[in-house]
This record gives C-alpha cells, structure tokens and sequence, in this order.
C-alpha cells in the first residue's frame, strides 16, 4: 500500500465516521429551541459536520495530488515496519483483553498480574531478543512495583480477573 | 510593584517547605529523564503523573507537574541532540542544528548551549510572568460568555493560522477533538448523546487523558518503534567527551550568542502566551528569526551554536509564557497546559480571573516554584548530562515496554475503567497512522481539554443575545478578538491567493524540505 492509497483510505473513513456523527447528533434537536436556547445536538452536529468538510478538502488535495502526501507513491509502511508495529498493537489488545472478564469462552482473564509478566516476556524475549535472567527479572521486578506503587502507595485497585481471590491474603497484610 | 514583591516573597516561603522543595526536585529530575527519553516529553509526563498528584496538596501537586513541565523542556534538547530524535515537538527545532553539532563530536557544545539558553529563556521568561500576570488576570475579570467563546476561537485560530501545511487536516484535527469532547450527558438538557447504542462506557464522556495518553503514550511510541526499526534497531547514538576546559571555552563561546538568547526568550514568551500556540511553534519561529538575523544565516542547519540557542531558549520562555493564559484565562497554550488545565479542575481549583484572588498562595507558590525549577533544572542537566548519555544506552527494548505499562495503569486508574483503556488503544493506534499520514494531532488534544469550555460558552451566549451571532462582535473586548481570530483563520487561505497571483508556478508543498521556511513568512 502506497502513502497515496492510504492517505484516501484514512480520508473515506472519516468521510463516513463524520456522516454517521452527524446523524447520530441528531438524535437530539440540533436547531433553536424557545427559552433553551441551542439544541443538545447543534453542538456535535455542526463540527461533525465541519469535520465532514474537512474530509471532502482532504479528498479533493488527494484528488488534484496538491500536497506531499497524497503525491507519494512510497509505501505506507517501510519494509518490516508493519511487522514490528503490528506485533507490538495485536500485544497491547491481547493484553488488555487479558485484564479482565473478555477471555475466549467463558474463560476469565487472568488480571494485570497475569498479563503483564506475558507481554514483558514478549517484548524483552521476543522482540528485544534479551538473556532470559534479564526477562525474568523484569517480569517479577515491574508487576511487584506496579502493585505497590497503585495498589498499596495510591489505593487504586487494578482489575484481576480469575487471580482475584490470590490477592486477598495481601491485602490483609499490606492494607 | 511592591504589592507583588511581597507576593512573590510569600511564594517563596510556600515554595521553600520542605515538601514542596522536594517535589519541586523530583520534578525536575523526573522532567530531565522524561524530557531526553525519545517519544517521551512534557505532556506525556505530565499525562502519566497527573493521577499520583492526588496524594498531595494542589499547590504542591502543580508544583510537581509544572516542574516536571519546565525540565521536559530542558531534557527534550538531549535525545533531539544525541540521536537526532527529538525527545518532544517542542525540540524539533533543536535537531536541526543541534545533531550536526554532535555528529562532528561537538555533543557537549551542543548540550551545554541547550542547557544555558534554556535557563536564559526560562529566567527571562518568569520575570516577565511575575510581573504581566497580575494585570491580564484583571482584565480578564470582565470576560463573560461571548468574550470566552471568542477567546477558545482564537485558540483554534492560531493553530490553524500557525498550524501546518495542510489546513483540512488541523480543521480536522480540532473538530474530532470537539465532537468526541461532546460525548456523554449534554450538559443542559441531561440527555446522553453520543453514546453509539448506550455504551455504559461513553456516559461519563471521554477523559482529555484518555485521548492523551493513547496519541502521546501509545501513539508516539508507536512512532519511536517504527523510527526504530528503520534505523535498523540500533540507537544512532553519538561520541561524547566532557572535560572542564572543554566546558569551560563552551561557555565562553556562549557568550556571544546573547542576542539570539533574548530574541528567543521574548519571542518565546510572547507566542506561548498566545493561546494554543505553545512552545512547539514558539521554538521553530525562533529559529526562522534567529537565521534571519544571524550573521552567518548559512551556518545554520549545518551546526550552528545559535541554531541551539534560539530554539531553547524559546520553548522554554514558551513553557512559562503558556502558563498564563492557563491561570488567568483558563486556556492552555499548549497540550501540557492543557493537562495541567484539566488537573486543576479535578483539584477543585477553577482557573480564570478569580483564582489570582481567591487561591493567592497557590498563584503565586507556583511563580515562585518555577524561578526555583528554572535554578533546579540547570544545575542537575549539567550535573546529569553523563547519566543521560548512560540511560539512552539503555536499549529500547528495554524501555519501551516499561513506558507501554505505564500508559496502560495510567489509562486505567483515573476512572477505573477498563472502557477507557479500550479506547485509549484504540486512540494510539489510529493517532499513530493518522501521524503517519501528518495529521497535526495536538489540536485534537487542545480541543477535547476545551470543548467542555467552550460549548456552554457559546450557547450562554446565543441565550443572552437570542440566538444573534453578532455578540461576538459588538463588545467591547469580544469583538477585537473575535475579528483577531477569524484574520488568523483565513490568513493560511489569504497566503495561497497571495502566492497564486504572484503566479508562482511551485506547488505550497515544495517548501517542505526547509524545516521552519513556513514560520518565516
């Protein structure tokens, strides 16, 4: 895929995002009403509208190849650039889906505890290519701060998932 | 005059308890490191951190984050000088001149002119805070709604009229910060709106740190991978010596650089006061200038020492000068204030006129904590510029996951929901491919932190009017800024027939290759 191509793939599907947030602002009166002055959705209606102008301009310098970008023909992603990003998301998504309740067929997820040391063995083994003593370390080393860091130092509790009940003899100890 | 010396004297005393010094310190430090980590700068600092200030008082919590603002600023010249990388926008500028200078080994020379003409611009900078803030705090005591809105246009003006090459994309870029700022429970009728199918998740809205965090945090880091693995996973980093007769001529050489340091200091301060505009166009205008006026303007781009100096001293002047609209107006001039902005909020604490009366001790602590940052951070970058060299040795692989973590947990714990981590992803990744194509995302930031601000101002002031547009123009302190905006608004369109009917054949993108050309005209 060319910078070209995806510069008007990234335009059409603000085109049809900013059509599909100015109907559903309309949901709610977008004109005057008496004593209340503007309606809930005049707001909303009209910058998703302007949004939708700004989409058409983008389309149009697309159009008449008037700026760089819609002008090169280089490819949208560099040669292994694809590769090294998109791992790196889908690790991010899988390990936020892991964070909590959203596990593959009634199976829980395995909370921040159990997500984290995993996406630290992916980066620091996987992708860092980094000695095995290093990987374990981090992987104990970073969750124990985060817990005592957000847990016992801030009081905000992070989501476990089916290690949960593991947590509560800590907590009577720490808090 | 003497009133604010008094006032400024008890700043300091609040500044110098012990708690407050001490987190003035970390701050600092934790700002340097911050600052000179490539991808990592002021705002996202300020985005991670921001949930672990609600341990302490607001007047130390804004301490911390507006030191750990004012040593990004000093810090970010670091990764843009050692790998070409710059450690935040706002370094941009410092690369172009900065990298030559370390590529020829001069990486001390450059670190050293960054270091002193940061504190040059910050020092000049907060004297001109303490004595200009006082005044336009009272002005701004006459601002109703109509003179609000007309002030969040001209914040969305300059970013247009400042902005980059390509006016849809930055129209775009603010509009999609407004309508996701839209999102939840319409402030005047309670209805929901937005919701896509009554999503539990999008009642309470969307946080300013969840789109900040994904764009700066998850986004940006993105970036650095892709940057990364162009370069073939190595770190291009660069020979550095520092001996004291090395530092020693350095700083003498410095000298005669005085004249680029003022220009940027007041220039830097002047368009970071200038709402939304910040130190990321305060620092490349400085450098346009600075070429402009420089005796040897080829030099430049080439190792130039004032091609350093000017940039710096800018965006630190930048980073002062945005603080005061922030406080006295309630407008961010750049991406940081604007966190720093919506943290204020949850303190408790509204900015705008009446917080120079009624929070004195918070006001004028905070003034007196950034002429103690400003001292803070030039001692410990000089001190640190070994350690620096050490930790972006460190490989990234190392800490790049470390920085993931902590844009998760950060994303997380402000509303403890896993909603917003959802979406904050999904942000990062979108932002990163929407930065890939050079959509300008800062103003969607500015825009989400403002939307909340400037709706209700505009629709208070179509109920006082009755629907009339023309408030805007007919007061006596609206009307001036209003017109003032939409001038900067259609000065880019102005700019394209001005070059058409020179009938100059090269196309507007031409002038790409000449990093700052556009800031110069």
């Amino acid at each position: 895929m060319t910078v070209r191509t995806a510069e008007f793939l990234m335009a059409s599907v603000m085109t049809i995002a900013s059509g599909y947030l100015m109907w559903k602002s309309a949901e709610l009166p977008i004109g005057w009403i008496p004593d209340e002055g503007p309606g809930g959705g005049f707001w909303p209606f009209w910058l998703s509208a302007l949004m939708l102008i700004s989409c058409i301009g983008i389309l149009v310098n697309w159009f008449r190849k008037s700026t760089a970008i819609s002008r090169s023909e280089e490819p949208f992603f560099a040669p292994g650039v694809f590769t090294e990003v998109g791992m790196v998301a889908l690790a991010l998504i899988v390990t936020v889906a892991l964070f909590n309740g959203i596990g593959v067929a009634g199976f829980g997820g395995i909370g921040v505890y159990g997500a984290l040391p995993l996406f630290l063995l992916f980066y620091l083994k996987f992708v860092g290519r980094h000695s095995w003593v290093l990987t374990i370390a981090c992987m104990v080393i970073i969750p124990v701060v985060t817990f005592l860091f957000f847990e016992i130092a801030l009081k905000i509790t992070l989501p476990k998932g089916i290690t949960e009940e593991l947590f509560y003899p800590l907590y009577r100890i720490l808090l | 005059m003497g009133e604010i010396i008094n006032l400024l004297l008890d700043g300091f005393t609040i500044a110098f308890q012990p708690l407050n010094l001490g987190l003035i310190l970390i701050g600092c430090t934790i700002g340097l490191f911050i600052g000179a980590m490539p991808g990592l700068g002021s705002v996202n600092g300020v985005a991670i951190l921001l949930p672990l200030t609600f341990l302490v008082p607001p007047t130390g919590a804004i301490m911390f984050l507006a030191a750990i603002y004012y040593g990004a600023m000093y810090g970010g010249a670091i990764s843009s000088i050692m790998l070409g990388i710059p450690g935040a926008s706002t370094a941009v500028a410092t690369t172009f001149d900065g990298r030559p200078l370390a590529k020829q080994g001069m990486a001390d020379k450059a670190l050293t002119a960054a270091a002193v003409a940061s504190f040059v611009g910050g020092t000049i900078s907060v004297v001109l805070f303490t004595f200009f803030a006082p005044p336009l705090a009272h002005v701004a005591l006459v601002f109703g709604a109509p003179e609000e809105f007309s002030l969040m246009m001209l914040a969305f003006a300059t970013f247009v009229g400042l902005g980059g090459d390509d006016i849809w994309k930055t129209l775009f870029s603010i509009a999609i910060g407004l309508v996701l700022a839209a999102v939840g429970l319409d402030i005047v009728s309670g209805e929901p709106r937005l919701v896509f199918g009554g999503i539990t998740g999008f009642m309470h809205g969307i946080n300013f740190l969840v789109l900040a965090i994904g764009i700066y945090g998850i986004g940006e880091m993105l970036w650095t991978i892709e940057e990364h693995t162009k370069a073939g996973g190595k770190s291009m980093l660069s020979e550095a010596t520092i001996t004291w007769q090395r530092t020693v001529a350095n700083l003498k050489e410095l000298l005669g650089t005085w004249k680029t340091a003022l220009m940027g200091s007041f220039l830097g301060y002047f368009v970071g006061i200038l709402p939304a505009a910040g130190a990321t166009p305060g620092s490349l205008m400085a450098y346009g200038i600075g070429k402009q006026i420089s005796a040897k303007p080829d030099d430049f781009g080439k190792g130039a020492v004032d091609g350093v100096v000017a940039p710096e001293a800018a965006n630190n002047a930048a980073s002062t000068g945005s603080m005061l609209p922030m406080l006295t107006l309630g407008i961010p001039g750049s991406p940081t204030t604007a966190i720093l902005l919506g943290g204020m909020v949850i303190w408790g604490l509204e900015p705008g006129p009446r917080l120079f009366t009624d929070h004195k001790e918070f006001v004028w602590g905070l003034i007196a904590s950034l002429y103690a940052a400003n001292f803070f951070a030039v001692i410990l970058n000089i001190l640190f510029i070994p350690a620096f060299i050490w930790v972006l040795k460190l490989p990234f692989t190392i800490l790049a996951p470390i920085i993931f973590i902590l844009c998760l947990i950060g994303g997380y714990a402000p509303t403890q929901d896993l909603h917003d981590v959802w979406l904050m992803l999904l942000f990062g990744i979108v932002g990163y491919l929407m930065r890939k194509l050079d959509y300008p995302l800062a103003p969607a930031v500015l825009a989400i932190v403002l939307g909340p601000l400037a709706e209700p101002a505009l629709r208070q002031s179509l109920l006082i009017s009755s629907g009339d547009m023309s408030i805007f123009f007919t007061r006596p302190y609206s009307g001036p800024i209003m017109i003032a905006a939409l001038i900067l608004l259609f000065l880019p369109v102005l700019q394209i027939l001005i070059r058409r009917i020179r009938g100059s054949r090269q196309s507007p993108a031409s002038s790409d290759d000449t990093p700052g050309s556009e800031w110069q005209g």
